[in-house]
């Protein structure tokens, strides 16, 4: 035959068909079982070790991205709670300048009053010691007029005596 | 050579022998590698994460993992075989009555270009599926129709290439330290000569297996991207 001369290898004067078919029942024999007993389990692992790795960093991811919301947060707060203190300080030292203010008014209102009190008091007391006096000065003009009458005294005496009493009585005043 | 009886097919037995032993060394490597799995990985686990790694990296630089996902263990499964099979004939190769029993599997053509063949169908298989056949057959008169002749023969030249690469270096290795072999076994001086080229040529040897193994691979996610992938 012509193809005769193109076999290669050849063992024989035959076609080994036997041989093909065991190569591809071997071959095929063997994927299959190792895909069954070896390669099977361990792509599974492979995969599973994949997932393991890339849930990981997805977890490490979140928990950082928590972590930093939560700083963000922690931060905020501590600003509030900076202002915050800052207000009522603020609000502390107002209050505290009011509340002198008020107490300075009150006590100069006090001492007005207490010095109004005591002006109308003095007032009071010198009328009185005024209306004393002129009791007294009228006392005394009695007292001279009675003097008078009983002495008979002369003109001149009597003029100079109404003259010292009056005087003696302005001066009282 | 054995003739089924039933149905008269021949049967090399050297190769049914040899590619029953590379499938089950691949097999006990893998499932002793893959017990006891951990999310930690330790040991042999380790190194056959390190192999899955290898190969999605094979399939992603040619296609979308979308689309290239589902050759995985396809990858894997075959660059594990096919390098075995390329260590099987290294260190020694068993000779009774002229017939040679132990030798890599894949320094046998029929089983490359089995192989070579699998992946090629298995590409357009996928092609259709995946694209549809009205795209699949229009990728033919891409980028000129003219060119439709060569895209036939490049199919065909694919697969011939795939299979006998790997044949031919992996026979060629074995011819060598065959013929080395010889030499070594011949005398004293002989021994003297042939020792330290084996040695060489047995650590090249090993390297050229990888290879093989990994360039088979790669051009499997190559073919089967062209088929497969949109964006070529």
């Amino acid at each position: 035959m012509f193809f005769d001369h193109l076999v290669l290898g050849a063992t024989g004067e035959f076609l080994n068909i036997g041989d093909i078919a065991a190569t591809l029942i071997v071959f095929i024999a063997l994927m299959l079982l190792l895909k069954k007993f070896a390669w099977g389990p361990l792509m599974g692992v492979m995969q599973e070790r994949e997932d393991l790795i890339a849930s990981e960093i997805e977890t490490a991811e979140n928990s950082r991205l928590e972590s930093k919301k939560m700083l963000e947060e922690q931060r905020n707060l501590l600003k509030d709670a900076r202002t915050q203190a800052q207000e009522i300080v603020e609000n502390a030292k107002k209050q505290g300048e009011v509340s002198r203010e008020e107490i300075i008014t009150t006590a100069r209102a006090e001492a007005g009053r207490m010095k109004d009190a005591a002006v109308l008091e003095i007032a009071n007391e010198r009328d009185k010691a005024i209306s004393a006096v002129r009791e007294e000065v009228v006392a005394l003009s009695l007292l001279a007029a009675t003097k008078v009458l009983e002495k008979e005294i002369s003109e001149e005496d009597n003029r100079q005596l109404i003259n010292e009493t009056i005087a003696k009585a302005g001066e009282v005043q | 050579m054995w003739q089924d009886p039933l149905f008269g097919i021949w049967f090399n037995l050297s190769n049914v022998m040899m590619l029953l032993v590379a499938a089950l060394i691949v097999f006990l490597i893998a499932f002793f590698a893959t017990r006891n799995l951990k999310l930690k990985p330790t040991g042999m686990q380790n190194f056959m994460e390190w192999i899955m790694d290898f190969v999605k990296g094979i399939i992603k630089s040619n296609m979308d993992w979308r689309d290239g996902g589902r050759f995985h263990v396809l990858g894997i499964t075959l660059l594990m075989f096919i390098f075995v099979s390329n260590m099987l004939g290294l260190p020694f190769s068993i000779v009774v009555n002229g017939d040679l029993w132990w030798k890599s599997p894949t320094a046998d053509p029929t089983v490359t270009m089995t192989l070579a063949a699998t992946i090629i169908i298995l590409s357009h298989y996928y092609g259709i599926k995946q694209k549809g056949l009205k795209n699949y057959g229009a990728d033919y008169l891409k980028p000129m129709p003219f060119l439709f002749p060569l895209k036939i023969i490049e199919e065909f030249a694919n697969t011939l290439t795939l299979g006998l690469r790997l044949y031919g270096n992996i026979f060629a290795g074995e011819i060598l330290l065959g013929l080395l072999a010889g030499l070594g076994g011949a005398g004293i001086f002989g021994f003297a000569a042939a020792a330290l080229p084996m040695m060489a040529w047995q650590g090249f040897s090993i390297f050229i297996g990888a290879i093989q193994a990994f360039i088979f691979v790669m051009l499997t996610m190559v073919y089967i991207s062209h088929k497969v992938a949109d964006d070529h």
